[in-house]
C-alpha cells in the first residue's frame, strides 16, 4: 500500500501544529484584553452561594489539571512519534505482565479517587445542605410562576403580589437606549431580611418554569400542580438579579427575578407598607368607580398584564393569541341576567383562563379593580364599542 | 452517485436494476443507501445549521431584532431535532451500511429491503418536522415546535400543531432508526466471515451493535412518551397534567430515559471509528481491543440508568439525586478506558497527519472537555448553578458537535476514498480542519463563560452584561457555518474524479475493509473472506 506523497503531508502538518498554537494564544489574548468579561460565577451571597463556588473553582482546577497531564502526553508522542522524525512504529496492543498492568491501572486508581473522593465528598455535603429547607427556617416565601412573572407570596403577613418586567418595549425593540439592568429589571421586587433562612415553596400555574438567582446558588423548577422547594440566607443586603430558566413559551426570555435584600428593621417597615397597600386595593373593591376610571385603571393593567400576547391594540397574534377586538366572545353578553358568571364568557375567560392554553386564570394574581378594569377596557377598546362596564364589587362577588 | 454507478459496469447479477431515481427509490444495495443516507445527512447538516445561524444573528446584539420570540423558539427546537434525527443519526446509519459489510466480510446487509425502507422513511419525517415552517407562511397554524427539542409538558400541551408535527415525525423517525438498529443486528450476529469471533470484529461494528441495542431498548420509551403527550394534547387524557392525577415531571422521566441513551447512541459510532484512524496514522495495531469492546458495553448499560441527571433542578428527592450524582459520575471509567487506549494507540507509532487524523486528535482534545465538563456537571450542588444555563449548551455542543459532526467528518475523510475511488484535496481538508477547529471554540468556548456568568439557555434576548461573549460566539459560528462549504466542496470534487485511490489507500490500514478494491465491487464480498490467525 502507498501513501501520497508523504514527505508533502508531514510537513504541511507540522506547520499546522504551530499554527493551532498561535490560534489559540490569539483568542485567549484577544478576549483577556477586554475588560468587562465575567469569567466565573457572580459573587455568591448565601451558605450555599459559597459552597457552590468554591466547589466549582476546586473542581475546575482538578479537570484542568486532568486535561493537561493526559494531553500533554498526547502532545509529547505526536511530537515524537511521527513519520516524519523518522520513528518506528511499535507493535505493542495490550497490557502484558505485571508492571505494565500496574501502570495501566494507576489512572482509573486516581480517577476513582477523584469521581468519589476528592468530588463525591463535598458534593455530598452540599446536596445534603442544599435540599435541608425546613431545619431551623425563620420563614416562608412561596414563589408561583406564571406565564411569564412571577407570583410571591408571605403567609406569615399575608402579603402577596406580581412580579413582572419592568423594561419598556421601546428598549427591547431598540427605539431607546438601553437601561442599566436591561431585562433584569421588575415593577414589584421581593424583599427579604438579611441573615434570616427563607424556605422558599414553588409551584406554577401553567407550565413548567425555574427560579434562578446566580448570586444565592439556587435553582429550582417550578412545577404546576406540585410543590417543590429550597432556602436562602442571605447574608449581605443587595439587590440580586435572576430569571427564569426554563423555556416557558414566548416571553420566557423576559420574565427576571429581583430580590431586595434589606436589614430586620426595614424589611419590617417594608412589610407594613406593603400590607397598607394592599387594605387600600381591597377598599378598590368596595367603592363604585366611573366608567372614566376603570377605562383609565384597565388601560395600564391591560398594557401590563394583556398586551404581550393579545397586543396593545388588541388585534392578537393568531391562531396562539386570539385578536379581542371584535372577537365574539369579548363583544358576547357581560353576565347572566341573575349577575352569575356565564360559562366560556369573556368574564369567565379572564377570571379563570382556558385550559391547554397559554391564557391562566387571572383572579389568582389580579385585584378585582385591575379585572373589572381590563374587562370595561376591553369591551370598550379597540373598537368594540360595547358600552358596558363592570364593578370591582361584582368581581368579588364572583370569586 | 459516480460510486454506484461505476461499480455497475464491471460486475454480473445485477443487469435488471433500474436506472435513474428509480434505482435510488429500489435500491436495496447497502452502498446505495449507505449513500443515500449520507447524502441526506449532508443536506440537514446545512438545514439545521442555517436555522442556528439565524439564531446566532438574533443573539449578536441585545435587543430583538431580527426576528420574534416565538420564531425563536421554533428554530432553537427544530435546530436540535434536524441535527440529532436528520444529520448525526443518519451519518452514522450511512456509515454502518457502507462499512459494517465490507468490514465482516459480507455482501451487502442481511436485510436488504427492510433497509431501502428504513431510508425512505426519513425525507417524509424531515418534511413532517419542517412543513409547519412552510405552513405558517400561508397562514395556517403558529409554526413549528416551539418548545425546545425536549417537548416538555406541559408546555407541549399548550403549543400548536407544529407539536404534533414533531410527535409524528419522531414517530416515523423512530421506526427508520429501530429498523435500521434491527438490520445492523442481524447483519452483524449472521454474517461474520469464519473465523470473525465477537472479540475479533472490528471496533467500529462493536460500537454500532451497542448502538443498536440501545436504540431498541430506548425509542419505544420515547414513542410512548410522546404519544402520551399526543392523547394528552387531544384525547382528554391527563398524562402529564396534575389537576388530572398527573405528573409533568413523568414526560421528563420518559424523555430523558431516551434521550440520555441518545447521546450514546450518537457517539458509540464515533467511538467505534476512532481506533481505526488512529491505528492506521501511527501505523500501529488498536490498543486494548477487548478493554474498549467492554467500555462500549459498560458506557451502553450505564447510560440507561443515569437519566435523571437531566432534570436535577426539578426537586428529586435527595437519595435520588445521590443516585444520580454517583451513577453519572461512575461513566467517567469506561470513558477514561477509551482515551487511555485511544493515546496509547498513539504512543510510540510513526504517526502522519492526513485530514483524517487532524479530526481524530480534535476529536479526542475536544471531546476530551466535553467529558470533563460533564464530570463537574454530574455534581448536583454546582449542577444547580450550571442547569439550564450556557454552561449545557456549550458541555453539550462539545459532545455533539465536537464529539459526533467533527466524528463523522474523520469518518467521512477516512472512507472517501475508499467509496468514490478518488483522493480528496488534502489542501482543503487540511483548511476545512482549522477553520472547523478554531471557529467551533471561538462559538462556544465563549459560552461556557456565559453560563457561568448566568445566562440562561433558549432566550431571545439577554442582559447587557452578556453583550460581548454573545458577539464573538455569533462571528465565530458564522465562519463554522461557512468553512463546511469546504467539506461540500471536497466531497463534491472528490465525487466527480481526481487521483486515484489504491485498495488499502492510507499506508497504515489494517483490516478486510482495505482489501476491496477502491471503490468496492456492487456485491462487495462475493465470496466470504476467512480470517485466520
Amino acid at each position: 500500500m502507498t501513501i501520497l506523497n508523504p514527505s508533502r503531508r508531514n510537513a504541511s502538518s507540522s506547520a499546522s501544529f504551530s499554527r493551532l498554537a498561535l490560534g489559540t494564544g490569539l483568542t485567549l489574548g484577544a478576549s483577556a484584553a477586554l475588560a468587562d468579561y465575567t469569567w466565573n460565577f457572580p459573587k455568591p451571597v448565601t451558605p450555599i452561594g459559597r459552597d457552590t463556588l468554591s466547589m466549582h473553582n476546586q473542581f475546575m482546577v482538578v479537570i484542568t489539571v486532568l486535561f493537561v497531564v493526559v494531553f500533554a502526553i498526547m502532545l509529547y508522542s505526536m511530537i515524537r512519534h511521527r513519520k516524519s522524525v523518522g520513528a518506528q512504529p511499535a507493535g505493542f496492543s495490550g497490557p502484558t505482565g505485571a508492571l505494565q498492568w500496574f501502570w495501566v491501572l494507576v489512572p482509573f486508581a486516581i480517577l476513582l479517587f477523584i469521581d468519589f473522593v476528592l468530588m463525591g465528598i463535598p458534593a455530598f455535603h452540599a446536596v445534603i445542605e442544599m435540599e435541608d429547607t425546613r431545619t431551623k427556617a425563620d420563614m416562608v416565601l412561596k414563589v408561583t410562576g406564571l406565564q411569564w412573572k412571577w407570583k410571591y407570596e408571605y403567609p406569615d403577613s399575608g402579603i402577596g403580589f406580581v412580579s413582572a418586567l419592568s423594561t419598556p418595549r421601546e428598549q427591547i425593540e431598540g427605539q431607546a437606549a438601553k437601561g442599566e439592568n436591561y431585562l433584569l429589571e421588575v415593577d414589584n421586587e421581593v424583599v427579604l431580611p438579611v441573615g434570616r433562612k427563607v424556605r422558599i415553596l414553588l409551584t406554577s400555574t401553567d407550565v413548567i418554569h425555574t427560579w434562578w438567582v446566580p448570586q444565592f446558588g439556587v435553582k429550582r423548577d417550578a412545577i404546576p400542580g406540585f410543590l417543590r422547594e429550597t432556602w436562602v440566607r442571605i447574608e449581605e443586603p443587595g439587590v440580586y438579579r435572576g430569571q427564569c430558566a426554563e423555556l416557558c413559551g414566548k416571553d420566557h426570555g423576559f420574565m427576571p427575578v429581583v430580590v431586595r435584600a434589606v436589614p430586620e428593621p426595614e424589611y419590617a417597615a417594608w412589610v407594613a407598607g406593603k400590607k397598607a397597600e394592599m387594605a387600600a386595593a381591597a377598599a378598590g373593591s368596595d367603592k363604585a368607580w366611573s366608567k372614566d376610571e376603570l377605562m383609565a385603571a384597565g388601560k395600564a393593567a391591560y398594557e401590563k398584564n394583556c398586551a404581550a400576547c393579545h397586543q396593545p391594540e388588541g388585534q392578537g397574534i393568531p391562531p396562539a393569541f386570539p385578536a379581542l377586538a371584535g372577537s365574539k366572545i369579548v363583544t358576547g353578553p357581560l353576565l347572566s341576567p341573575e349577575g352569575r358568571l356565564i360559562p366560556d364568557s369573556h368574564v369567565d375567560r379572564v377570571l379563570n383562563g382556558k385550559a391547554g392554553t397559554a391564557m391562566q386564570a387571572f383572579k389568582a394574581t389580579l385585584s378585582d379593580a385591575d379585572l373589572a378594569a381590563i374587562i370595561t377596557y376591553e369591551r370598550n377598546a379597540f373598537g368594540n364599542n360595547k358600552g358596558d362596564m363592570i364593578q370591582p364589587a361584582q368581581i368579588k362577588a364572583l370569586r | 452517485m459516480n460510486t454506484a454507478t461505476h461499480t455497475l459496469d464491471g460486475h454480473g447479477g445485477h443487469a435488471h436494476q433500474p436506472g435513474g431515481l428509480l434505482r435510488w427509490l429500489t435500491t436495496t444495495n447497502h452502498k446505495d443507501i449507505g449513500t443515500m443516507y449520507l447524502s441526506f445527512s449532508l443536506l440537514m447538516f446545512f438545514v439545521g445549521g442555517a436555522m442556528i445561524l439565524a439564531v446566532r444573528a438574533e443573539l449578536f446584539q441585545p435587543g430583538l431584532q431580527l426576528m420574534k420570540p416565538e420564531f425563536f423558539n421554533q428554530l432553537i427546537g427544530v435546530h436540535a431535532l434536524v441535527m440529532i434525527f436528520a444529520a448525526l443519526m443518519p451519518a452514522a446509519t450511512g456509515f454502518a451500511n457502507w462499512m459494517i459489510p465490507l468490514m465482516i466480510g459480507a455482501p451487502d446487509m442481511a436485510l436488504p429491503r427492510l433497509n431501502n425502507w428504513g431510508f425512505w422513511l426519513l425525507p417524509p419525517a424531515a418534511i413532517l418536522l419542517t412543513l409547519p415552517f412552510v405552513l405558517a407562511l400561508f397562514g395556517i397554524g403558529d409554526g413549528a415546535v416551539a418548545t425546545g427539542w425536549t417537548l416538555y409538558a406541559p408546555l407541549s400541551v399548550q403549543g400548536g400543531i407544529g407539536v404534533d408535527f414533531a410527535i409524528f415525525a419522531i414517530h416515523i423517525l423512530g421506526i427508520s432508526s429501530i429498523m435500521g438498529s434491527i438490520n445492523i443486528i442481524a447483519t452483524i450476529l449472521n454474517m461474520r466471515a469464519p473465523g470473525m469471533t465477537l472479540m475479533k470484529m472490528p471496533l467500529f461494528c462493536w460500537g454500532w451493535l451497542v448502538t443498536a441495542v440501545l436504540l431498541i431498548v430506548t425509542l419505544p420509551v420515547l414513542a410512548g412518551g410522546v404519544t402520551m403527550l399526543l392523547t394528552d394534547r387531544h384525547f382528554g387524557t391527563h398524562f402529564f397534567d396534575a389537576a388530572g392525577g398527573g405528573d409533568p415531571i413523568l414526560f421528563q422521566h420518559l424523555f430523558w430515559f431516551f434521550g440520555h441513551p441518545e447521546v450514546y447512541i450518537l457517539l458509540l459510532p464515533v467511538w467505534g471509528l476512532m481506533p481505526h484512524v488512529l491505528s492506521t496514522f501511527s501505523r500501529k495495531p488498536v490498543y486494548g481491543h477487548t478493554g474498549q469492546v467492554w467500555s462500549f458495553v459498560a458506557i451502553g448499560v450505564l447510560g440507561l440508568v443515569v437519566w435523571g441527571h437531566h432534570f436535577m433542578t426539578a426537586g428529586l428527592p435527595v437519595p435520588a439525586l445521590l443516585y444520580f450524582m454517583y451513577s453519572t459520575m461512575s461513566i467517567s471509567l469506561p470513558l477514561a478506558v477509551l482515551f487511555f487506549c485511544w493515546i496509547a494507540t498513539m504512543w510510540r507509532g510513526a504517526m502522519s497527519f492526513e485530514t483524517p487524523m487532524l479530526f481524530a486528535v480534535g476529536f479526542i482534545v475536544l471531546f476530551g472537555i466535553a467529558g470533563l465538563t460533564g464530570l463537574v456537571l454530574a455534581d448536583v450542588a454546582a449542577d444547580a448553578q450550571y442547569h439550564h444555563s450556557y454552561f449545557v449548551v456549550a458541555h453539550f455542543h462539545y459532545a455533539l458537535f465536537a464529539g459526533g459532526i467533527m466524528g463523522v467528518m474523520t469518518g467521512v475523510y477516512y472512507w472517501l476514498p475508499k467509496w468514490t475511488g478518488h483522493m480528496y484535496s488534502e489542501r482543503l481538508g487540511k483548511l476545512h480542519f482549522w477553520l472547523t477547529v478554531i471557529s467551533f471554540n471561538l462559538t462556544f468556548m465563549p459560552q461556557f463563560f456565559l453560563g457561568l456568568a448566568g445566562m440562561p439557555r433558549r432566550i431571545p434576548d439577554y442582559a447587557l452584561q452578556f453583550a460581548e461573549f454573545n458577539a464573538i460566539s455569533t462571528v465565530g459560528s458564522f465562519v463554522l457555518g461557512l468553512s463546511q462549504l469546504l467539506f461540500a466542496y471536497n466531497i463534491w470534487r472528490c465525487i466527480k474524479g481526481g487521483e486515484k485511490a489504491s485498495n488499502g489507500v492510507w499506508e497504515g490500514t489494517h483490516g478486510l475493509e482495505w482489501e476491496l478494491s477502491s471503490p468496492p465491487p456492487h456485491h462487495s464480498w462475493e465470496t466470504q473472506p476467512v480470517i485466520k490467525d
